[in-house]
């Protein structure tokens, strides 16, 4: 069974501020990750290896030259190879146009069940998944919780709703998308696995003069929609910040609350 | 800029479950009702788009919220919602239609639904708007170019994204971020219906068990008044039910409470939680993390006590404190008491 997982490089957004003199986002330091939501795709695969060791897994990004390290992790961890996509025509490209090019790639490379992350923590959109299956032509099944049974033409997985839980069982092939909060933590790169590495090259990098695809389908060009601008919050002057007694703290708050009318008899 | 003139209206989708509709279907029509009346000469229609089975009778329901036009979907297939099924009605609904734009709910179905129709038709997709406009300078020149905000990066920054060159321009919009219009009983509209053609009956994905999560007994989103615990208060958590108790209110939470294992998953509030909208937001112990207040800043009235002056729970808030809820909870709880009897 070959299975592709789709991993983004983010900046770990929790790391991120805001310069309150200027407005701008401080990404200075801030260190790049695997999207969360990714590992845990991965350690799904991972775990239907270690049940079937014939399983092929690739780790797939598209990205900047930089990202081949997070492919390389990825191999550390128990992946067979990587893919990277990488190429200045491919800059730009808002989910729409990502979509064709993975599903180009995933294409070529061939596949039995793509795993994407839920979400990708800096542009928080959870399109990629769902237009990737689309664009590949196959089903998806979104939210996956639990892997609960692997068959040669068939997955049958726990997908996770707000109210309710659903067992789907979908035929292959076919794309999942999982969460972060699911059942699968991400396990412990091999250190010899990295050393490994460097003696053998097990990333592929794809271009577009691999994947040859229409420059107006791609990249900037290929994406419908467009940033106008972008702003930071604005730091609101409303609040009012009290150092009191404690005291005069709750004599206050039920004071205010009171004459808003949120305390009534 | 290209023009479309054959596109027309505001489109929103009215998800819902064995004929319960979804509030957001009816928060986005309202807002859409705002947007059309920026652009009067346009003459733009508010349009409701109903999925489902057996849910004719729901289009008066959906009119009475704002819409002028129901187009209703009623088939089999549509019964219990399928990825599947309902992209395929939907894309042909759009082609033959044409909205200016659509809308629909950032919830887990909408996530799933919108951006396989938008890949299929290859339109520009915005997720989770906080905010729509329609840019006057172009509506000047009769292009109804909509302006979509939404927040990334956790929350720290801020886009807005224009479709300038496809249509329809879509976007997702969580619950709660737009306010409910009053409904109208006695608003009329059109009511059509639309008969998909299936190339396929056979589904892909078989639904084989249905699980209830064990419910919380309450709906924090449905709360009016909010006592928020985070990772400060979880020495005193009794005492944040008590002031709840004493408001009338409904106790949530931070993940890092969840995390931790004091409260359930269906009490946090945030940007993986519930996106509440209360008459009042009291905040205890909680540091403000942007993924937290992703869920709450919308609230009318933000009230926040944390013994770190620096806290920036505090720049949103509209009144801080600086204190040891430990200490200031049971005085709030005598105080409200006391307000109360006055
Ligand atoms: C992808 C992602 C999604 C996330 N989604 C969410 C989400 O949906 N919701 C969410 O809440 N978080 C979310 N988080 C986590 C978020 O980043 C924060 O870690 C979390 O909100 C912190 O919770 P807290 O404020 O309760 O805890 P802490 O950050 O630990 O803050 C505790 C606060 O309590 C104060 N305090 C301590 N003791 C006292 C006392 N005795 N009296 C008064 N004050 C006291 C401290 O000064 C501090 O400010 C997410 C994170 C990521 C990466
Ligand atoms: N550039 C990319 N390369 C590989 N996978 C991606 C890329 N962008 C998004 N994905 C996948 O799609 C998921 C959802 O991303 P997003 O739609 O950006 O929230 C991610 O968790 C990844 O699995």
């Amino acid at each position: 069974m070959k299975i592709i997982v789709l991993e983004k490089q983010v900046p770990d957004s929790t790391e991120i501020s805001v310069d309150k003199k200027t407005g701008t986002l401080i990404r200075e330091g801030v260190p790049s990750i695997t999207n969360p939501d990714d590992m845990a795709g991965l350690e799904a695969a991972l775990q239907i290896k270690d049940k079937n060791p014939d399983t092929e897994i690739t780790v797939m990004t598209m990205g900047i030259p930089k990202a081949k390290g997070m492919l390389e992790e990825g191999i550390a961890r128990g992946a067979d190879k990587g893919v990277l996509i990488t190429d200045r025509a491919f800059a730009g490209a808002d989910t729409c146009a990502t979509s064709r090019t993975l599903a180009d790639a995933i294409n070529k490379v061939g596949y039995d069940i793509v795993f994407a992350g839920r979400q990708a923590i800096d542009g928080d959109t959870a399109q990629v998944g769902p237009q990737t299956a689309e664009r590949l032509g196959v089903p998806q099944v979104t939210y996956v919780d639990e892997i609960l049974d692997v068959k040669e033409d068939q997955i049958t997985v726990k997908k996770s709703l707000e109210d309710v839980e659903q067992v789907v069982t979908v035929k292959l092939p076919c794309l999942l998308t999982f969460l972060s909060d699911s059942v699968y933590k991400p396990r412990y790169m091999n250190c010899n696995d990295i050393v490994d590495l460097q003696k053998e090259d097990k990333v592929q990098v794809l271009t577009n003069g691999d994947l040859n695809m229409d420059p107006s389908l791609i990249g900037l060009a290929g994406s419908p929609t467009s940033v106008k601008r972008t702003f930071t919050k604005d730091v609101s002057d409303k609040t009012e910040t009290f150092t009191l007694s404690e005291q005069e703290t709750a004599d206050m708050i039920a004071k205010t609350l009171k004459e808003k009318q949120i305390i009534t008899k | 800029m290209a023009k479309f003139e054959e596109y027309k209206d505001i489109y929103v989708f009215v998800e819902q479950e064995n004929g319960n509709i979804a509030e957001v279907g009816y928060e986005l029509i309202s807002e859409a009702r705002k947007l059309v009346a920026t652009i009067p000469a346009m003459g733009y229609k508010v349009v409701g788009v109903l999925l489902g089975n057996g849910i004719k009778d729901k289009a008066q329901e959906v009119i009475a919220h704002g819409a002028d036009k129901v187009i209703v979907v009623d088939d089999e297939l549509l019964k219990d919602y399928s990825t599947q099924f309902y992209a395929d009605a939907l894309t042909q609904l759009i082609n033959k239609y044409k909205p200016d734009s659509f809308l629909t709910g950032a919830t887990p179905l909408g996530r799933d639904l919108a951006p396989r129709v938008a890949a299929r038709i290859n339109a520009g997709l915005t997720a989770d708007a906080t905010k729509i406009e329609v840019d006057q300078e172009e509506a000047a020149n009769g292009v109804a170019l909509l302006d979509v905000t939404r927040p990334t990066f956790g929350g720290n920054l801020f886009g807005t994204i224009v479709c300038k060159n496809t249509r329809p321009q879509m976007a997702t919009i969580r619950p709660k971020v737009f306010e409910l219009a009053p409904v109208d009983e006695s608003r009329t509209g059109e009511v059509e219906e639309f008969k998909p053609t299936w190339t396929t009956t056979e589904p892909e994905v078989f639904v084989e068990k249905v699980i209830e999560k064990v419910k919380g007994d309450v709906d924090i989103t449905k709360a009016d008044i909010l006592v928020g615990a985070g990772r400060g208060a979880e020495g005193c958590l009794d005492l944040v039910q008590q002031v709840a108790d004493e408001l009338g209110g409904v106790v949530c939470c931070s993940r890092a409470v969840v995390e931790d294992g004091y409260m359930d998953k269906d009490r946090q509030v945030g940007q993986t939680g519930k996106t509440v909208r209360p008459s009042l937001y009291l905040a205890c112990g909680i540091s403000g993390a942007v993924q937290h207040c992703a869920g709450m800043d919308k609230s009318d009235m933000i009230i926040s006590i944390n013994r770190d002056p620096q806290a920036e729970i505090f720049s949103i808030s509209n009144m801080g404190f600086v204190g040891d809820v430990n200490k200031v909870l049971p005085l709030l709880v005598e105080s409200i008491k006391a307000a109360k009897s006055e």
